[in-house]
């Protein structure tokens, strides 16, 4: 009984999170132009996955990434500039969807944090500095 | 060095045990909200997702009164979970439209002969689209429309059965 429910677990399939669909149109292949692959590309490297929130949706093996990166291309395609898309996905699921934070009072202590971490190591250093001399 | 400087790394350690004790207790919640709610459903026509049932356009929201607006898959199985739930509903006098996401005719007739049907009508969207603009991150979610074409509430996840009261009332408030 034993052996056998061991050979079934080794036999066992996972169960696939995956639709039975191929993936989109563009989804992983590139765009004959050039010039709009570069943008698009820049463009998808700073959407976030919304299935795995760390990725960008050029890194993402999801298929949601995958339908984003179709969707990005050929709005690309049909013209649309890479910030119009980006404030579309925006205009849905909010700034945290863009790597690219906007400059607004609520980030402005994560723009200001660089020069604030500078002041605070200067500030650190200048014993140091005076004792050398 | 003054005296009193000397905890300073210790208040440090201890404000940052603070922190990660307090986000262990209470984890981020990582669910990514539509900002379309009380906004009106963008505009969609999508073709029947199976053989028998219409398919489903933005038109046929906002009609009047309130509509569950669900997102499913064949392929996903919190969705199956869900399905007994959406019957209840039903049941209980709640109009149900359904986006089958990523889907294949056969597959979504085979779904639903399984675990029933509550949906008047059912769009397939192939390539999310019609997900993404909804603002919708994954399978299952279920959105309220009001009568006006208002996306009113959104439930992400499958709707358990202690959803079911909550899921009722932001329907009534909806009309």
């Amino acid at each position: 009984m034993r052996r056998w429910l061991v050979a079934l677990v080794l036999v066992a399939a996972p169960v696939l999170a995956d639709s039975n669909l191929p993936p989109a149109r563009y989804a992983n292949e590139q765009l004959p132009d050039p010039r709009q692959e570069a943008a698009a590309k820049a463009l998808m490297e700073e959407l976030r996955c919304l299935v795995c929130q760390g990725q960008s949706i050029a890194d993402s093996d999801a298929e949601l990434a995958g339908d984003m990166r179709a969707m990005v291309r050929q709005r690309i395609a049909a013209g649309e500039k890479p910030e119009a898309v980006r404030a579309w996905l925006v205009g849905r699921y909010g700034d945290w969807v863009s790597y690219r934070p906007p400059v607004e009072p609520m980030t402005w202590p994560l723009w200001a944090a660089p020069l604030v971490l500078l002041g605070v190591g200067a500030f650190l250093l200048r014993h140091r500095f005076r004792r050398r001399r | 060095m003054s005296r009193a400087f000397r905890f300073v790394p210790l208040l440090v350690l201890l404000a940052f045990v603070g922190f990660v004790a307090w986000r262990l207790a209470i984890p981020n919640d990582e669910k990514i909200r539509s900002r379309l709610t009380g906004q009106p459903v963008p505009a969609f026509s999508l073709a029947p997702a199976t053989q028998g049932i219409a398919g489903l356009s933005s038109k046929d929201l906002g009609t009047g009164q309130p509509r569950l607006l669900n997102l499913f898959a064949s392929w996903c199985v919190p969705c199956i979970a869900e399905a007994p739930l959406l019957d209840e509903l039903k049941r209980q006098g709640i109009p149900i439209d359904a986006i089958a996401v990523r889907d294949r005719p056969e597959d979504v007739a085979a779904f639903l002969a399984r675990h029933g049907n509550p949906f008047e009508r059912i769009g397939s969207d192939r390539e999310s689209r019609v997900q993404l603009s909804l603002g919708s991150s994954g399978v299952p979610e279920t959105f309220i429309v009001d009568g006006k074409g208002i996306i009113r509430y959104q439930h992400m996840g499958p709707i358990e059965p202690g959803d079911i009261p909550n899921i009722r009332r932001e329907w009534e408030q909806a009309r």
